[in-house]
């Protein structure tokens, strides 16, 4: 039973002081986009702080392709879905392959691969993204889904190289000695010692990276132009052409499309937050 | 003689092969990133600043008025917005490592802003904003009676919106960085500045910031990198406006490209490599030790 001082009321008070603005300034966009999706349209727009008569219509009309933006919605939804699932794949092969070629393996030239990936990563993503345009259109990419998931590829990769990389040289070298002396061959060194070993920081860094191609915009919306190619964040996009777009159906959708990265992210939080800070802080 | 001696390195063959191998397979592995590396990065790279050579491009972009206003934004955007993040991010970190039951729930919900896709939440601030039917003006004119103003009608309150967007979306991951420097510093420091009567601001000066200060300067200059390629914090609320007024760097480079101006579009990116170049340079001497 904690004894209630008044130093520990007001040091309680002094933290609260921090805490609710930090709630509130976190949780109100979010609470706000809520709240526009459970409501009808003219109290919607009358500026309420909670819907006079709360419906999941919205939701419905949404699920149901009811409307005129929505006409593909599974369809795009399924998009954003296999995007992100191709570029977390393909971007956790590049870079465990990468990784285990520049840590364990020691592959002469392995730093320059390193400082390459370091490079395309703090190249900021706008800033590549007007000469991807013009590349993927010379590589005949355009409008093809696999523009977005390798563009995607290449801005994820040199971040997850460099967390497994760490996580990487902190495994033992005896093992991989021990290995070799037992006759192992470069691919059962992978797959036996190092792949089994580096499972939490690759969960990390493929959440990572799929939860990085669901959520972008940016590239969707220059490299896809097709109703049934686009991904559902552009299509939300979309609805910004008119100006008497249904905008409480555009929080519905946006809700319904910003579910599963809250959700994936909050069941792999136990690796995400060790495998990502651990790229940044040098312990 | 001398054949007897040239016999001597082809004994030593069978050794050097064994090494190769292994040498063989790590360079197959690093192969997959390279193809992408090539393909996705040195080549868009080059051909853009091949794009870029025409010195006409350079004339036509001096002569834009919305390029310098858009310069001017960035700078603006990338010295306020920045810094602010930065020591609001200080100052969370140290509130998130204590060990309150509410504090750790807190920093659950803390993540979304970051983990969340950016249109949904940066369109529900845009309608929040809306002059007419925004819950922002409503509550006003319900508390004053007057009506609020019209805020992204001002290119300063919209460019103050669209760093505070900005804010809004990567504090979350700055402070978890910051957390995680400060759980290594030990605690017996602190227990023993206690002890030898430190009071709360020397212990962060002599304790912490020392610790900190490297991580802090290093996010701080990574953070810069990144701000300026922040395109949905300004495009998403402001589309650039009112009257492409609001534009920074990283959106503008997007409107010389719709605008079917390729040459004009890579040279806005060209001009800033002065700027983004030695913070790159930089990064990557810190990170690569």
């Amino acid at each position: 039973m904690k004894r209630w001082t008044l130093r520990s009321v007001t040091a309680e008070a002094k933290l609260l002081l921090i805490g609710i603005p930090v709630f509130l300034w976190t949780i109100i966009p979010v609470y706000h986009m809520f709240i526009f999706a459970i409501s009808e349209r003219e109290s919607a727009t009358s500026g309420r702080l909670w819907p006079k008569n709360p419906t999941l219509q919205n939701f419905e009309t949404v699920f149901q392709q009811k409307h005129f933006y929505l006409s593909h919605f599974w369809q795009q939804l399924g998009n954003s879905l296999v995007i992100a699932i191709a570029a977390g794949l393909i971007t956790l092969i590049v870079a465990t392959t990468a990784a285990f070629a520049i840590s364990r393996l020691r592959v002469r030239g392995g730093r320059t691969v390193l400082n390459m990936a370091l490079f395309t990563y703090f190249i900021p993503a706008a800033f590549l993204a007007v000469p991807m345009y013009k590349t993927m259109a010379n590589y005949g990419l355009l409008n093809n889904q696999w523009s977005l998931i390798l563009a995607m590829v290449t801005i994820a990769s040199p971040y997850c190289i460099w967390v497994l990389k760490q996580a990487s040289d902190k495994l033992p070298y005896e093992l991989d000695e021990a290995a070799r002396m037992d006759g192992a061959t470069p691919v059962q060194l992978f797959r036996l010692v190092y792949l089994p070993l580096m499972v939490p920081s690759m969960v990390a860094v493929g959440t990572y990276a799929l939860l990085l191609a669901w959520n972008e915009y940016l590239y969707a919306f220059l490299l896809l132009s097709n109703e049934t190619d686009i991904t559902l964040g552009v299509a939300l996009g979309n609805f910004l052409a008119a100006d008497d777009s249904p905008w409480e159906l555009l929080m519905a959708t946006g809700f319904v499309y910003a579910l599963p990265p809250a959700a994936i992210y909050y069941a792999f939080k136990r690796y995400m937050v060790g495998g990502l800070t651990a790229g940044a802080v040098k312990s | 003689m001398t054949q007897a001696v040239t016999a001597l390195p082809n004994v030593a063959a069978p050794a050097s092969r064994s090494l190769s191998r292994w040498e063989f397979w790590g360079r197959l592995f690093v192969v997959p990133y390279l193809l992408v590396f090539i393909v996705f990065v040195l080549y868009p790279v080059g051909y853009g600043l091949w794009l870029a050579r025409h010195p006409a491009s350079y004339t036509k972009l001096f002569d834009d008025p919305i390029f310098f206003r858009s310069a001017i934004n960035t700078i603006v955007f990338l010295v306020v917005a920045i810094n602010l993040k930065m020591i609001v991010a200080l100052v969370l970190s140290g509130f998130f490592i204590k060990t309150r039951w509410w504090i750790k729930a807190l920093s659950v919900v803390f993540i979304l802003p970051w983990a969340v896709p950016s249109i949904p939440t940066i369109l529900s601030v845009r309608f929040m904003l809306n002059p007419e039917w925004g819950v922002i003006n409503s509550v006003i004119f319900r508390l004053t009676g007057l009506d609020g103003p019209n805020w992204l009608n001002d290119p300063t309150l919209a460019l103050s919106l669209s760093m505070l967007m900005h804010i809004w979306k990567s504090l979350p991951f700055w402070t978890l960085i910051l957390v995680a420097g400060r759980l290594s510093i030990p605690s017996e420091q602190y227990e023993a500045a206690s002890v030898d009567g430190a009071s709360n601001w020397q212990k962060f000066r002599f304790i912490t910031w020392p610790a900190m200060r490297t991580l802090y300067i290093t996010s701080t200059i990574l953070s810069a990198i990144w701000t300026l390629g922040d395109f949905n914090s300004v495009y998403l609320l402001t589309g650039g406006g009112p009257a492409d007024l609001t534009h920074v760097l990283a959106t503008l480079g997007i409107r010389y490209l719709r605008l079917d101006q390729m040459d004009v579009a890579m040279a806005s990116i060209v001009v800033a490599l002065p700027l983004i170049l030695p913070l790159v340079y930089f990064m990557m001497k810190r990170l690569s030790k």
